[in-house]
């Protein structure tokens, strides 16, 4: 039964997405009302299920938009929207998360494998070539004995 | 009695699961060819048993038994057929029977086709298999079984999730899951070959066909799914950087950096290692899909049939098969030799290439999936969007697009990148060409979406220019490029089809990404919209009674410029059975663009007039979203055909078959 509750509420997340696009609560300026779209795209709904504010149709995500819309309104810049979003919910509300200390492994991984990839080409290459080639004590006893050859 | 009868045969496919992993292990003990082939043969009957699981399953929903829990609460009697047939793996536990069926058929086809293996490695490989079978069939029988009957059977059953009932949904899971699981041959080949302690070319090529069919069922699993995203969610969209999507891309990505190191493993010896490495990885990532996306233990806007208790049990067979083998490959790996020498500028660097940032791309879609619970784990939870994936899957994509073309013009151990220059600079002002034209004419400007239409067209004009330089063309009589064209081998076919494949996605993605059009109004019955060049007008509303659903069907027209272009009939379906509303869209196809029509909920207008949300959305060139993974999986198919790669085959037509090939090679 709990597992039918949870489809449930998945559902309910579901049904009517996109919800942010419905005429009734549109800004009349055109630009401000995209400015809030795209707000609305990294804004998550704190109770569905990994979706923005700007496909949910949940009442929470209702409530977020007419914030958002409201702040855009008054002319705040992004940053200060995500700033007060983040005072209230948390830095969970954002769906890009900051650049921060907590974050390194987040942000930082996908290169750190890049650079210790290139690295170990890097390093294969040079061993492989200096192996290839003979080393200058080498070379000098390649060189005396071919001397010292009499024939 | 039938479900009893499956019970019965999925426990019999369990003991002789354990029989093939015992006697192969002891056949390759005792270097006993009679004990190896029992083993096989138990590899056989354990995948015979769970085909009759199966198809007991598949009977117990065809005939709507509802005695039977699982279908009780999954299907419906008023299902259409193809529903209580896919409704078979469309819960936890006939999920998990669908994997062990593939499992074991994959396990009873490597059991039967890998006649040209050495004997050891292909009783170590069926025993691993039988290991693997062992695990998830106990899982099954003793976690998990899909036959068991309930004591009271209702009268109605709770019928499937409206959304899954869908034909591309319907033979989604078993292509995604032939992907996941074909997975499983790579790995057993590899934990084989680490206890053998000998990977060599020819362990590349026994590896190959395998991993190139997981990898054309995963690749066509996974745009299926896509495609059921774009048409059956409402909003258009077909990829969310959702858990449960990158749990399917990251065995999809390790996959393809295997298909190219098993090439250099094969042709130069070298990267045995690693080739061995993403062979464990592969099916690892595959097995933590599997968890991930049945445990629920993600938030996700498509997780089915979730289960977290089991999701431990999940965890610890994953736990334990990898971790057994990645400690086997740590063990061993280290004392593998060698492989050959390249320098700097060759097509093993590029390769290698290729698989660094395959491997930095896999790593960025884990720590996106896994870094929230990690951040959750300690309190202060955290949200990784498609912004994250955006700055970093994406770019590290581009870096590996833009050296795609020239890898396979290079030549193996010391390339020329001069010769590569004079061979590309035409593909390259196309791309450019295109990039700026994209740039300048089309409205709104949009930078990104134009670097990404150069990218595209720079991967499609070097899978041309490639084709181009292997038959001579422009350069030697027709004639004589005709014949090369049709000597080529399928292998060298499969290449090019999949890399124009991996152009014309991107050419997709990126239209459809930079150029997209959003409308949505209230409109009553003759009221319009307009979205990209299109004008759409609202002509009826009607109800409309599906076989288990009622429904509300509108009638779109669209006119382009005043001329009728076609119409639209997007509906709107109400489920009795679970009680859900559903909106079915509608689409137009202008070339390779879709227009998207949404039928929304009813309104009353101020005057009291019905009205109704229609959303419309202009999705330029989407089609090619989904036809160039296509282009791909086929790629993968027909490089698949390749005669070489056939076991067995291979080397009694060694000699007619390298003959072409050589001379093919070897790019000029």
């Amino acid at each position: 039964m709990r597992r039918l509750q949870a489809l449930a509420a998945i559902f309910a997340g579901m049904l009517c997405l996109a919800a942010a696009a419905d005429p009734a609560d549109r800004l009349p300026d055109p630009a401000q009302e995209a400015r809030a779209r795209t707000i609305f795209q990294e804004v998550r709904c704190l109770v569905c299920q990994n979706e923005s504010i700007d496909d949910s149709e949940a009442e929470l995500a209702g409530d977020l938009r007419k914030v958002v819309r409201e702040q855009v309104q008054a002319g705040r810049s992004d940053a200060e929207i995500k700033h007060f979003l983040t005072d209230r919910y948390g830095e969970f509300v954002l769906l890009t998360p900051v650049f921060s200390w907590m974050n390194l492994a987040l942000w930082g991984g996908p290169f750190a494998v890049v650079i210790l990839g290139a690295g170990l080409l890097f390093s294969r290459l040079r061993n492989r070539s200096t192996e290839a080639e003979l080393s200058p004590d080498e070379a000098a006893r390649v060189r005396a004995l071919s001397e010292t050859d009499p024939a | 009695m039938i479900a009893e009868f499956g019970s019965f045969a999925l426990i019999l496919a369990l003991a002789f699961a354990i029989a093939q992993a015992g006697l192969s292990v002891v056949a390759r003990m005792r270097r006993s060819a009679v004990l190896a082939a029992a083993g096989e043969g138990a590899a056989l009957a354990s995948f015979a048993g769970v085909a009759i699981a199966f198809a007991c399953l598949i009977h117990a929903f065809v005939t709507s038994d509802f005695s039977v829990a699982n279908v009780a609460a999954n299907s419906h009697t008023e299902k259409p057929l193809l529903y209580k047939v896919a409704g078979t793996w469309g819960s936890h536990e006939g999920s998990i029977l669908l994997w062990c069926l593939i499992l074991t058929g994959y396990g009873a086809a490597a059991a039967t086709l890998g006649r040209g293996l050495p004997r050891g490695l292909k009783a170590l490989m069926v025993a691993t298999q039988g290991a693997l079978g062992t695990v998830f069939l106990a899982y099954t029988v003793f976690a998990s079984n899909p036959l068991l009957r309930i004591a009271r059977p209702p009268v109605e059953g709770n019928s499937l999730n409206p959304l899954l009932q869908d034909p591309a949904l319907a033979i989604h899971p078993p292509f995604l899951y032939s992907g996941y699981v074909g997975m499983s041959v790579v790995f057993s080949l590899a934990v084989a070959a680490l206890i053998e302690g000998r990977v060599d070319a020819a362990w590349a090529r026994w590896v190959r066909p395998w991993a190139l069919a997981a990898w054309s069922f995963l690749t066509v699993g996974i745009t299926l799914g896509a495609f059921w995203a774009y048409y059956e969610l409402g909003w258009g969209g077909w990829w969310f950087w959702d858990p449960v999507e990158n749990a399917s891309f990251m065995p999809w990505l390790m996959a393809t950096a295997l298909l190219h190191s098993a090439i250099v493993t094969e042709k130069r010896g070298a990267l045995a290692g690693w080739s061995l490495f993403l062979a464990i990885g592969a099916f690892t990532f595959s097995m933590l899909g599997a968890f991930l996306v049945r445990s629920g233990v993600l938030t996700s806007v498509h997780a089915f049939a979730v289960d977290p208790k089991r999701g431990v049990l999940l965890l610890i067979i994953l736990g334990v098969t990898a971790g057994s083998a990645f400690a086997l490959f740590a063990w061993r790996a280290p004392k593998l030799a060698q492989g050959g020498l390249f320098a700097p500028i060759s097509r093993e660097s590029a390769l290698v290439m290729n698989n660094i940032l395959l491997a930095a791309a896999t790593t960025t879609v884990m720590v996106g999936t896994l870094f929230p619970l990690v951040r959750q784990a300690i309190g202060t939870p955290v949200s990784v969007g498609p912004g994250y994936f955006n700055w970093t899957f994406a770019p590290l994509m581009a870096a590996l697009a833009i050296i795609l073309p020239a890898g396979p013009l290079l030549a193996w151990k010391r390339g020329d990148l001069t010769g590569v220059g004079q061979r590309l600079w035409v593909a390259a002002l196309i791309a450019l060409g295109c990039g700026l034209l994209a740039y300048a004419l089309v409205s709104p400007r949009k930078a990104f979406g134009a670097l990404g239409i150069a990218i595209g067209v720079w991967l499609v004009a070097g899978a041309v220019t490639e084709l181009v330089e292997r038959t001579r063309a422009f350069r030697v009589p027709a004639v004589d490029s005709w014949r090369r064209l049709t000597g080529l081998p399928r292998g060298a076919w499969g290449m090019t089809l999949a890399h124009l494949g991996l152009g014309v996605f991107v050419l997709g993605a990126c239209a459809e990404l930079g150029w997209k059009g959003e409308a949505a109004e209230t409109l009553s019955l003759g009221g319009s919209l307009n979205v990209g060049a299109y004008h759409l007008t609202l002509e009826t509303v009607r109800p409309v009674e599906g076989p288990n659903y009622d429904s509300e069907r509108a009638m779109i027209r669209v006119t382009k410029a005043g001329q009728p272009v076609c119409s639209g009939e997007p509906d709107r379906r109400f489920y009795p059975a679970g009680g859900q509303t559903i909106s079915g869209i509608a689409l137009c196809y202008r070339g390779a663009s879709h227009l998207y029509m949404v039928l929304g909920e009813k309104r009353k207008a101020l005057d009291g007039t019905p009205v109704w949300l229609i959303r419309a959305y202009w999705n330029p060139w989407a089609s090619l979203i989904f036809l160039g993974p296509v282009i791909m999986a086929l790629g993968g198919l027909t490089s698949l055909s390749d005669r070489r790669m056939r076991l067995g085959v291979a080397r009694r037509r060694a000699v007619a078959a390298a003959q072409p090939a050589a001379a093919q090679e070897q790019p000029a």
